[in-house]
């Protein structure tokens, strides 16, 4: 179970990141998006590639057992749509945590920040598998 | 985007899903859980067979959105339950159906509550993009 204490932390991402052409290409592709032109603002869940990471990385050292893991909900807030050669840091908050029939549940809020400005917010609810 | 109107049904598009699909969205986006790729796991720990990734299902809608909005860089919010697993055999191409309707329009954008099911099945619920207007300030 997670630590209660945890809840309503925010933990500063301390590496940044540069966002190549090359990640938003393969992602497009992924997904079926036609030509990707080199440039072009990212797809609008690409920031899920940074910020499930982020998160997987915070909850597991939290004690979370990651192979549980089925995503609930998500939500985006882009305020600037992610480029490639942006540099991007990842803070993330646990913004809730409980427990409903043996699975928990934690919210993570994730900000992307990239010259001292928030671009992208996501919201990310994970159930963790009694 | 301006001949857009409240109540409008915008058409469908209609995203084939398959094994090979998942394991290159699991190389791109980095989510290399195994429930998405080794039926041996997910029948291990309860799943029917392979199941698609949340964001691999709810990305095929942004895809939508993208399209609909005329460029990704429009996208403003976009969010979604996910509701039903979509389990993906092997060897079978399922079929995703996405489509959207307009609900709002206000001076800088156009909201859109979006509609992604497979066969009967809904696999996202509550799914809604936000999408700004071309030259507002959003």
């Amino acid at each position: 179970m997670l630590n209660p204490d945890l809840v309503g932390r925010t933990f500063l991402g301390a590496t940044s990141r540069v966002i190549s052409d090359a990640a938003i290409k393969n992602f497009a592709d992924s997904l079926g998006y036609g030509a990707y032109a080199e440039g072009d603002a990212a797809p609008p869940t690409f920031g899920i590639t940074i910020t499930l990471e982020e998160s997987q990385s915070l909850l597991q050292g939290s004690g979370l057992d990651w192979n549980r893991v089925v995503h609930g909900d998500q939500r985006f807030t882009i305020i600037s749509p992610l480029r490639a050669g942006m540099s991007v840091t990842c803070n993330c908050t646990i913004e809730s945590a409980r427990t409903v029939a043996g699975n928990e549940i934690v919210t993570v809020r994730s900000d992307l920040i990239s010259q001292s400005q928030t671009i992208l917010s996501s919201w990310s609810t994970l159930v963790f598998r009694g | 985007m301006n001949d857009f109107y409240v109540g409008q049904e915008l058409p469908s598009k209609t995203f084939v899903v398959n094994r090979a699909r998942l394991i290159h969205y699991a190389d791109a986006s980095g989510d290399q859980n195994p429930i998405h790729q080794d039926e041996a796991f997910a029948k291990s720990v309860g799943l029917e067979n392979v199941i698609a990734h949340g964001m691999f299902t709810m990305g095929l809608a942004g895809q939508y959105v993208s399209h609909i909005a005329g460029d990704n860089s429009l996208v403003r919010e976009f969010s979604a339950r996910f509701v039903k697993p979509l389990v993906i055999p092997a060897d079978v191409n399922v079929e995703l159906v996405v489509m959207a309707t307009v609900t709002d329009i206000d001076s800088e954008s156009v909201r859109l509550e979006i509609n992604a099911r497979s066969g009967e099945l809904k696999v996202l619920g509550m799914a809604k993009a936000v999408l700004a207007k071309p030259g507002s300030q959003i």
